[in-house]
């Protein structure tokens, strides 16, 4: 199961939250950990939107043989990112944020993955497990 | 365009946000909430964050944001209704809302106001 929403302005990034939502709800997940997954997926959807110039968001359920849990992906076809250390450093910002969109979502979520290079765009995806 | 509406009550300005906020909206409450803070004359604001189910680091900044300048213009500016799941979520995402007062709900949220202290 999975879904593919676009991110190109701020009404996407409300219709990705509630979309998010649903699928945590319908996973059984707790109010905390919604929040927590909910909050992650604004962040890198702002970074998809602000800094990757649009993109798009895959909201998929997962496995990994013991667990179930559901993943997020972020993809954007922009200029990338230089110095991920130097991005995912709290404070640190290159587009007048507060410097925790990055981290905080890595800190919310149970696993953390980024992929880029300059040029190349970037993609993030985030997990949260369930444990049965 | 779509606002978020803005009470008077006396002195104070009351803010209830009841709707999933999108970064515009946010930055659209800030300047109306600064404006206000001089038209009115009021020393103090409440900001009712009860229906929010998160509170972003946009959504943080746009409230420190307020706070700051409502300190400058010589009023207060109280955040009430947190809800714990958003607070616990805060807290790990590293957003401190700096200069920001906190009361559990609207009514100590006044007294705070009204009595000082914060």
């Amino acid at each position: 199961m999975q879904q593919i929403l676009p991110l190109h302005s701020d009404e996407d990034v409300v219709r990705l939250r509630k979309q998010v939502r649903d699928s945590m709800v319908a996973m059984g997940f707790g109010l905390i950990e919604q929040t927590k997954i909910i909050t992650a997926a604004s962040e890198l959807a702002r970074n998809t939107l602000r800094y990757g110039g649009g993109g798009a968001a895959r909201i998929a359920r997962v496995s990994d043989g013991a667990r179930q849990g559901l993943e997020l992906r972020f993809v954007d076809a922009g200029p990338g990112i230089d110095d991920i250390a130097l991005a995912l450093t709290d404070g640190y910002t290159s587009g007048g944020g507060l410097g925790l969109g990055l981290g905080g979502a890595k800190r919310l979520a149970d696993a953390f993955h980024i992929d880029t290079a300059p040029g190349a765009g970037t993609t993030v995806t985030i997990a949260k497990w369930k444990l049965f | 365009m779509e606002r978020i509406p803005i009470l008077r009550m006396g002195r104070l300005l009351l803010v209830t946000i009841q709707v999933d906020m999108h970064d515009r909206l946010a930055m659209t409450l800030q300047d109306d909430l600064s404006t206000r803070i001089v038209t009115d004359r009021a020393t103090g604001v409440l900001i009712d964050i009860s229906a929010l189910d998160i509170v972003d680091s946009f959504i943080g900044r746009m409230i420190s944001n307020t706070a700051a300048m409502a300190k400058i213009l010589d009023a207060r500016t109280v955040v009430v209704g947190m809800q714990p799941a958003v607070a616990i979520t805060l807290v790990e995402l590293g957003l401190t809302l700096e200069g920001v007062s906190t009361a559990l709900n609207v009514e100590r949220g006044i007294k705070l106001l009204e009595w000082g202290g914060a």
